[in-house]
């Protein structure tokens, strides 16, 4: 029993922090907002360059065949910066998925190749405007959509930095049956982790703005009604932590207790990040209302993420099915299918 | 990260089990917080985990433990809940002072209080609180007087759990004329002893847990101090890091009533009891207070392995007993929901009592330190405002 992360997780999450957050901080967002996109082709290639994008592509195609815990430690440092592009997704989705259908596909020749995950459980694909192909979900089944035969309707959406699509296609390649359980999961874990790392962004932005703002002659964020907001919320994020860690340490067994766990992360760190949110907003007062701070940001990736990947009641389904039909306490904190604790 | 037990481990839980399955009582023992007698019965059973040389297992050999780290000291704790096991009535002893006295405490200190500590031959209570210095900790007003080799006690302790009944107290004291954080110095003293006038106070539910501590020229050993004089406040501040930080609470107490929780709302859909049995709303509570259970046991995992790792505990400590405390309290606010009307209801001795614990989850926002004064810990010391 080891519940610590190893010096190698930290130091690329350390990486993934110093470099999301040099080439994607409040100048970038704001750039990009200005222009009106989403992408930031160089910031991509870092990105791809850092090797962040290979973590858990199987080495036989060209990836570093780690862990989701690996990739989950990267997908809380992608919520902390906002990151418009579709690491998460593509990287810890889409791409080991077509890895494992179609090894040899020439798209995985290029370590810059981002792929949009359609699952039947969202509605809307993220990012396939910036794809250069398209997995969609049908019986079972994935189809492969190659950009260029993709039909592309834009759905407006509240997050400045995100762009959803209606998806219909002129020509697509049944790739045979696929993992989409796997993928699910993975979806539900790598959002949850995005949420523990906007709803920290969330606090950090509230505490730098409460003690830098004045009133009464003194700094707001020594006033205790303000110290309370983020107090709550920082609670809420140092016990959305360790279900995120334990449900990606979890992930690979694939038992209805591993299902739980995720479903379980995906819960505590949106709650967390809506919390978060919503006290950096109050904390900001008049500015939180506005476009002139960003935490609007936070507020807004949040909302998205919470529903992605399956909304609250689905993942809240998945805990009562292991809450109802297995056993439950202490001795069941690390139980699996077909052994004891 | 490597979340399973070594086959080690899982051979120490089916020890413990088995030792447990044994020797726990099959009835449950009256409250200690009720009568003398429930108070000496669990003495009693404290007697019997200790002849099982269970009574601290984390502590080393020769203060009574058996020298276990904290992994093991979980899985016990799973295994205690699970079992139903008497609670621990020297919780202040082996969970608070205990540790302390382990950092603070000289070898013949420990040598002297720890072994009838963790056997339960001398219970302890805590005598920090003053009716003038509640969450101001820092404004006591009871003195230790320095007489050669005594101190001379003075003063007016309050809402001492377990004080009605102990046999020790630890208390804060200052040097007379010192002020606030300075001059204070943590020292021990026997609730029996002359000048030591004991009132017990009744809590809401009706026991007498808790009392008021009058102390009249008290004279006590220099022995008794723990630490150096004047360092009272720094030892204190120690204690309460243990006190919310992994000790007071572990997860195996919540777990165990959120698993019943489950099976309460079970049997009550099964059953079509009175309404509430078709609301998804309880359905969703029922589910959150599961989660927030294994939250909890995933953090102290988590808080375990950092410090065997060689981490210290520090303000986060704070997050922890803000995070328990609000999670009992929903989860038995759900646990009367799901019963509705039979909520109000007194339940004979040996039923499963989800009015009392509510009511003692009530209190769980207050002692060891209130949750508004953890939230300006973690605000101050975590995220670093301003004071």
């Amino acid at each position: 029993m080891d519940f610590t992360l190893s010096e190698e997780q930290m130091m690329f999450a350390q990486t993934a922090r110093t470099l999301l957050t040099d080439r994607c901080g409040p100048d970038h967002w704001r750039a990009m907002m200005h222009q009106g996109t989403a992408f930031d082709a160089a910031r991509w290639a870092a990105i791809v360059d850092t090797g962040l994008a290979a973590l858990i592509v199987p080495e036989h195609a060209g990836g570093m065949g780690l862990t989701e815990l690996d990739f989950a430690l990267i997908a809380i440092e992608a919520g902390y910066a906002a990151l418009p592009e579709p690491l998460a997704e593509s990287a810890g989705i889409a791409v080991p998925m077509l890895a494992s259908l179609a090894p040899d596909h020439p798209l995985l020749a290029d370590p810059a190749t981002i792929v949009a995950m359609a699952p039947a459980i969202n509605p809307v694909v993220a990012s396939a405007d910036v794809a250069q192909a398209i997995l969609v979900e049908r019986d079972g089944h994935a189809l492969l959509v190659p950009r260029e035969h993709a039909i592309l309707t834009p759905v407006p959406t509240i997050d400045p930095l995100r762009r959803v699509f209606h998806l219909e296609w002129r020509k697509a390649y049944d790739l045979g049956v696929a993992d989409w359980a796997l993928a699910r999961d993975r979806g539900a874990l790598f959002a949850a982790a995005q949420g523990l790392g906007l709803a920290q962004r969330c606090v950090d932005l509230a505490v730098a703005y409460a003690k830098d703002r004045t009133q009464f002659g003194k700094p707001i964020g020594s006033y205790q009604a303000v110290k309370h907001h983020l107090a709550s919320a920082q609670v809420a994020i140092e016990f959305a932590r360790p279900v995120v860690l334990a449900a990606a340490a979890d992930c690979p067994a694939r038992d209805i207790y591993a299902a739980a766990r995720v479903s379980e992360a995906k819960l505590v760190a949106l709650a967390a990040a809506d919390t978060a949110a919503r006290a950096a907003i109050q904390v900001h007062g008049a500015m939180g209302y506005s476009w002139e701070v960003d935490v609007h940001l936070f507020l807004k990736r949040a909302l998205a993420l919470t529903h992605a990947w399956g909304t609250p009641h689905f993942h809240r389904s998945r805990v009562a099915a292991r809450v109802f039909k297995r056993p439950t306490g202490p001795d069941t904190t690390f139980a699996r299918e077909g052994h004891d604790a | 990260m490597h979340l399973a037990y070594t086959p080690e481990q899982q051979a120490f839980r089916a020890q413990v089990r088995a030792w447990l399955q044994r020797h726990v009582p099959a009835a449950p023992l009256e409250h200690y917080d009720a009568t003398r007698a429930g108070f000496e019965a669990h003495r009693a059973w404290e007697a019997t985990l200790k002849s099982g040389d269970w009574g601290m297992v984390t502590w080393p050999v020769e203060y009574g433990g058996r020298g276990l780290d904290l992994i093991q000291w979980l899985i016990f704790e799973e295994e205690y809940y699970r079992a139903g096991a008497p609670g621990r009535v020297n919780q202040n002893g082996i969970f608070l002072l205990g540790p302390t006295l382990m950092e603070f405490g000289t070898h013949e200190q420990k040598q002297r209080f720890l072994p009838p500590m963790a056997s339960g031959a001398e219970i302890w209570a805590q005598a920090w609180s003053e009716p003038q210095a509640g969450s101001d900790l820092a404004g006591v007003r009871a003195t230790a007087r320095r007489d050669g080799d005594e101190y001379v006690l003075n003063g007016h302790k309050i809402w001492s759990s377990r004080a009605a009944f102990a046999d020790w107290a630890f208390g804060l004291f200052r040097e007379p004329g010192s002020e606030r954080h300075k001059g204070m110095s943590l020292i021990f003293f026997q609730l029996d002893q002359p000048g030591v006038t004991r009132n017990p106070i009744r809590k809401i539910n009706g026991h007498v847990g808790f009392a008021e501590i009058l102390l009249e020229d008290v004279r006590v050993p220099v022995f008794n101090r723990l630490g150096d004089e004047g360092q009272g406040w720094h030892i204190c501040m120690a204690t309460a890091g243990f006190e919310r930080g992994l000790m007071l609470r572990s997860p195996a107490r919540y777990q165990v009533a959120a698993a019943a929780l489950a099976a309460l709302w079970l049997d009550h859909k099964q059953r079509k009891d009175g309404e509430s049995w078709a609301d998804p709303a309880l359905e969703a509570d029922v589910i959150r207070a599961h989660v927030n259970a294994d939250a909890y046991a995933l953090s102290i995992y988590q808080t375990a392995s950092r410090l065997i790792a060689g981490a210290k505990i520090g303000p986060e400590a704070s997050t922890n007993k803000i995070f328990w405390s609000e999670m009992d309290i929903h989860l038995h606010q759900t646990a009367l929901a799901i019963m509705g009307p039979a909520a109000e209801l007194l339940v004979p001795a040996g039923a499963h009592d989800w009015l009392d614990d509510y009511i003692f989850a009530l209190a769980g926002p207050i002692y060891a330190g209130s949750n508004e004064i953890q939230r300006n810990i973690i605000a101050e010391r975590m995220l670093g405002l301003p004071r």
